[in-house]
């Protein structure tokens, strides 16, 4: 048994959600390599190298690699998956586009966002927007996987000692080809990866409104995150969208504003150790979850706490 | 152009699912199903390509149980111009539809397949992907925009850091995310109309598909529910609570 994890990072530095599916891939078998992809990774496969129960990376850079692209991903993956019982990535946009088909050039099933490890082939994954965990058994010889880093504790970044190799990155594929990224910048931290969030809703009512829960943000050193809602009005981008069908998040601190509560955003944040919502609607399902609610005004409310914390 | 749209059989999306007291599946009977909101943002985009001249046709397929013919019809009465059943127990596997897909897809000739990025019941966003894989053709997955130029398709697409454009060469296949389109609705002359399109049914075997169990399902529980908490009065209670009770900030 032996089990290869393709990492999430940004050239430098290894994503938070590679620790957490570190996790699960050591709950699963001990013999563990690193799959390190990009235009350039050596510095994120060094820092795979430090983690701790990571026995060996693999590093493969080139021009094919540079921009994500499906097609020549799950070549690389496939490549190397003959030697292992099971392929494992965090679930993210790149591991969702491009490990179905290392699935299914492998002729085998994929068992998408894995909330718990029962055995090497036994697994919990949420269904019908969490609304059901479902444990499900994989019959395949080798099992392709995707990993909720939510559910996940993160592995340690250092402790190890891992030998780097370099594999050599595959041929482009002729008919994909990237044409231009429109990536958000911000200063905020990354919604995933932060202790703490503060999401507005609809009710926040525009995008100049916004403002208000960026500032609260600020204060609290906190991402920005936004129900469906928000993002379809254009309020803010569309990567903050927070729910069944966008991020999921589990931080100490997620803090709704004007959101209601629909069973799609709660699939998104209903695991974060502490809810707050704020609502002038005290019969918002929203209400149900959270630890602590204030019936009021968010036009009153955020400027208040922003001002007091 | 041939355009593909998958259209799933879900449960409708405003409804909460009850697990079996039994815990060996969710219960569904009684319950109002729907397609799968993002097969119906799938279809209107397929039928938008035909109104603007660039689709020639618009095939609905949908794996499923005899049940699903009335998703089928409601894709027609969108304005697919036909529909095929490839029949099959509930819950087909993700791998099993795609390769039902990929059978279709080279029996009519298709151009593009349009599918939704995620069912809502299995949440799994691999059909597509896997699809694309098996046809060995691109993929533009969880579109916000979709341009269709002479041999090629521009799809925007919505990542974890926003937005990426790729450019793809025909035959492709696309999924589709929440803000590609806003799904129209279907006016009842057009539900008379979609009852007289033709919509055939196949089989696995028909189309010569072996279909396999990858993925067992043991068992299916309710998630641990969360403790109800308290409303709180003021802004400084909400502030004390989260200092001295939670202490979170
Ligand atoms: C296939 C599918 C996938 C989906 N995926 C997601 C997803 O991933 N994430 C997601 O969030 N949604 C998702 N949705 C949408 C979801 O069903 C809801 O429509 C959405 O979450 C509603 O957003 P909202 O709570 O901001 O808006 P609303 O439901 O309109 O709620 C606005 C709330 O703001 C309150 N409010 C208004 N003004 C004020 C004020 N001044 N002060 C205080 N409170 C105020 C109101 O009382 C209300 O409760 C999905 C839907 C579908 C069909
Ligand atoms: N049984 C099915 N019948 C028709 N289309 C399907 C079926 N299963 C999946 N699809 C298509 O594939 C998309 C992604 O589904 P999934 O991979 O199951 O999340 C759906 O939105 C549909 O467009």
């Amino acid at each position: 048994m032996a089990t290869l994890l393709i990492a999430e990072h940004n050239g430098t530095e290894l994503a938070p959600a590679t620790l957490s599916a570190l996790t699960a891939a050591q709950q699963i078998g001990s013999d563990i390599t690193v799959l390190v992809a990009g235009a350039e990774a050596k510095a994120a496969a060094d820092a795979a190298a430090q983690c701790a129960g990571v026995s060996k990376v693999l590093l493969a850079e080139g021009d094919s690699l540079a921009h994500d692209l499906a097609e020549n991903l799950s070549e690389l993956v496939l490549s190397l998956a003959g030697d292992y019982s099971h392929v494992v990535a965090p679930s993210n946009s790149v591991s969702k586009d491009a490990m179905p088909r290392v699935a299914a050039l492998l002729d085998v099933g994929q068992l998408s966002d894995i909330t718990a490890v029962l055995s090497d082939a036994q697994f919990q994954r949420p269904i019908y927007a969490g609304n059901a965990i479902a444990t499900v058994t994989s019959k395949d010889a080798t099992k392709v996987i995707t990993v909720r880093a939510a559910a996940f504790d993160k592995a340690a970044a250092t402790g190890g000692s891992a030998a780097v190799e370099t594999v050599s990155a595959p041929a482009a594929n002729a008919a994909s080809a990237w044409v231009a990224d429109e990536l958000s910048e911000s200063e905020r931290p990354e919604l995933t990866a932060a202790e703490r969030i503060v999401s507005g809703g609809r009710g926040v009512g525009s995008a100049e409104n916004f403002a208000l829960v960026e500032a609260l943000a600020d204060k609290l050193g906190a991402a920005v995150g936004a129900s469906r809602a928000a993002v379809d009005s254009g309020f803010v981008a569309n990567d903050l969208q927070v729910g069944q069908t966008g991020k999921i998040v589990a931080p100490s601190l997620y803090m709704a504003f004007g959101i209601s509560g629909a069973i799609q955003h709660l699939a998104g944040m209903k695991d974060s150790k502490v809810i707050v919502a704020v609502n002038k609607d005290e019969e918002a399902p929203i209400f149900q979850v959270a630890d602590y609610g204030l019936v009021g005004d968010l036009f009153d409310v955020l400027p208040e706490l922003t001002e007091k914390l | 152009m041939k355009v593909l749209v998958g259209v799933k059989r879900v449960i409708d999306y405003n409804v909460k699912v009850r697990v079996k007291s039994d815990n060996t599946d969710v219960d569904l009977s009684n319950t109002k199903m729907a397609i799968n909101p993002f097969c119906e943002i799938a279809v209107e985009e397929a039928i938008r390509l035909k109104e603007a001249g660039v689709a020639t046709e618009v095939i609905a397929v949908s794996v499923g149980t005899s049940a699903s013919q009335e998703q089928l019809r409601t894709a027609m009465a969108l304005g697919a111009d036909r529909a095929i059943l490839v029949e099959s127990e509930d819950g087909a596997e993700p791998l099993n539809v795609a390769k039902a897909f990929a059978k279709i897809m080279e029996q009519e000739e298709v151009g593009l397949v349009i599918l939704g990025k995620q069912s809502i019941d299995s949440d799994n966003n691999q059909v597509g992907q896997m699809l694309a894989a098996l046809t060995k053709r691109p993929q533009g997955t969880f579109a916000s925009k979709v341009a269709v130029d002479g041999n090629s398709v521009s799809v925007t697409r919505e990542i974890d850091g926003g937005l990426r454009t790729v450019k793809l060469e025909l035959p492709a296949i696309v999924t589709t995310d929440l803000r590609l389109n806003e799904p129209r609705f279907a006016k009842l002359p057009d539900i008379m109309k979609a009852k007289r399109k033709p919509l055939e049914t196949k089989t696995f075997a028909d189309l010569g598909v072996e279909a396999k169990q990858h993925i067992q399902l043991d068992k299916v529980e309710a998630p641990a529910a969360r403790q109800g908490g308290v409303k709180v009065g003021s802004v400084d209670e909400l502030i004390q609570k989260l200092k001295d009770e939670a202490k979170v900030i």
